[in-house]
């Protein structure tokens, strides 16, 4: 049943990326409980812009859970209480009329605010540069069914194909580790015939760009998994520890 | 060689190392467990002291033990370069952060545990193992067994009573038959008398819990980390985690000064 709250806001303000940047308290009135945590935000911004104050800038894209843009470290969770959903579908009823709501970036060396809440991923995609593709030269697709794959294979791919790049792995782990997301994306191709060729080769390089991009080492507390708004599993770090074994082992580099 | 040192400086293999030297680690808590297992025995120490010398003297237990004395140095040393290779990956910490939330404390712990248990070793190596190569306190005691009926006496050597080899073994007989006489540096002795102090006991007893809490993310993690997770075996690997590495053997641990301390 829709009720209407009000909340403080403790906000992350931050000009730019040199900025020190400090928390801002902001009282919001009359939030619907069948709002988004967005659209709370927008209700705030709209009340900034008309005060002739700076919006806050936050991450938005499809607002539907998919394309991982949303980041906010909500009272200390990425993505605020709730498991297996991104900010757009934490809805207000989650909260209570009179909560104080903590607001936060991703904190990570790896993630440089840019503003407010806006981090910069692309950290991401220089590791999806180093490995995560198949390399094929396009033409017509090939028969679907041409390549056997067993459903377990494919099923497991899929779960780690789930991965929307978000980041509230590296949010959320203690040591700003990147393992989940980079394991989602090793595994993805590790399973299906098409990875195999690159498959060694992939995970040497997709875990020295983490490296070099400043993520931290692996505690396997699981905060991450438990995290993750597509319930990454921790199988799949599992999964690349084996490989990068493997890979030190088998490879022809001297 | 390059291979080799790319693949254990990555994070991915600074976490085998880890795993590898955690992994052995557990496996001298089993062997320790079971040889000081004979502290209970009610025979005067004559078991467990023949059984120090064993584990001083044999070759092959030495040659593990130098590996023993690496693991833990090395365990210890990149644990900590670890700490601080994660707290630079995260400069600037949350306001708020709820990790309850999503993980267990012991995992969040582990280094503030692990420093714990090597303070632990250092004093308890200090205690017994220096005390016991190096020490001139701990003196010798002499046993005889009477081999007909089993009976064995034990007698305190005097203070001036010193000798090269750790042990003197010999076969002595009278006229009511043959005796077998050892006399040995008497380690039980220190133990009984050390775990007579209140604080010694409480730290080794507080020390056990740190163990058992270490080893109850740590045994699980190390196998993790090895890429070893499957739902075949994780049944087994946190069974054992928890029910031997984080409970029997810690308390198995613990019983031992409390054993004396009552005695």
């Amino acid at each position: 049943m829709e009720k209407n709250l009000n909340l403080n806001l403790k906000v992350w303000r931050q000009k730019n990326a040199n900025d020190k940047g400090k928390f801002e308290e902001y009282k919001v009135n009359n939030i619907s409980t069948d709002m988004s945590f967005l659209e709370m935000f927008d209700v705030l911004n709209d009340r900034l812009v008309t005060e002739d104050k700076e919006p806050i800038a936050f991450d938005h894209d499809c607002r539907e859970g998919i394309c991982g843009s949303c980041s906010m470290f909500i009272n200390g969770q990425p993505h605020g209480p709730k498991q297996g959903v991104t900010t757009c579908q934490l809805h207000m009823r989650s909260f209570n009329d009179g909560d104080t709501i903590v607001v936060e970036p991703w904190r990570a060396t790896a993630f440089p605010v840019i503003k407010d809440l806006v981090v910069d991923r692309s950290a991401f995609d220089r590791i999806i540069s180093a490995g995560g593709f198949i390399s094929i030269n396009t033409g017509n697709a090939q028969d679907a069914n041409a390549i056997p794959i067993p459903k377990d294979d494919a099923d497991e791919a899929f779960a780690a194909a789930a991965c929307i790049g978000c980041g509230a792995c590296v949010a959320a782990c203690k040591n700003a580790s990147a393992m989940l997301f980079v394991s989602a994306k090793v595994s993805q191709f590790a399973l299906l015939p098409q990875g195999q060729p690159e498959r060694y080769q992939r995970v040497s390089e997709m875990v020295a760009q983490m490296d070099l991009e400043g993520f931290g080492a692996c505690t396997n507390t699981g905060a991450c998994s438990a995290e993750c708004p597509k319930g990454i599993s921790l199988t799949h770090i599992a999964r690349m520890n084996r490989d990068f074994l493997v890979a030190g082992m088998s490879t022809n580099e001297k | 060689m390059n291979w080799v040192i790319k693949m254990f400086s990555s994070s991915l293999g600074q976490k085998f190392i880890m795993a590898l030297t955690g992994l052995f680690l557990c496996s001298f808590l089993i062997v320790h467990m079971i040889g000081n297992l004979q502290l209970f025995k009610a025979d005067d120490g004559l078991a467990f002291n023949t059984y120090a010398v064993f584990m001083t003297t044999n070759p092959f237990i030495k040659v593990t033990s130098y590996l023993l004395y690496f693991s833990i140095l090395f365990h210890a040393i990149k644990g900590i370069l670890l700490v601080v290779k994660n707290n630079k990956a995260r400069p600037v910490k949350y306001a708020v952060q709820n990790g309850a939330a999503n993980s267990h404390w012991t995992s969040r712990s582990m280094g503030v545990l692990g420093t714990i248990i090597l303070v632990f070793i250092v004093i308890h190596m200090k205690n017994f193992w220096f005390e016991y190569k190096f020490g001139h306190e701990i003196g010798y005691t002499s046993y005889y067994t009477n081999l007909a009926t089993g009976v064995t006496v034990s007698k305190e050597m005097s203070a001036e009573y010193t000798q090269f080899n750790k042990m003197e073994e010999g076969m002595t007989a009278d006229e009511n038959g043959q005796y077998r006489l050892v006399i040995v540096k008497d380690l039980y002795k220190a133990v009984a008398i050390q775990f007579k102090e209140w604080y010694l006991v409480a730290l080794y007893v507080l020390c056990m819990f740190a163990v058992g809490f270490h080893l109850f993310h740590g045994f699980k993690s190390a196998f993790q980390s090895l890429g070893l997770n499957h739902s075949k075996y994780n049944g087994l690997i946190n069974f054992l985690g928890i029910w031997v590495f984080s409970i029997l053997i810690p308390a198995g641990f613990a019983a031992m000064p409390l054993f004396f301390f009552f005695k």
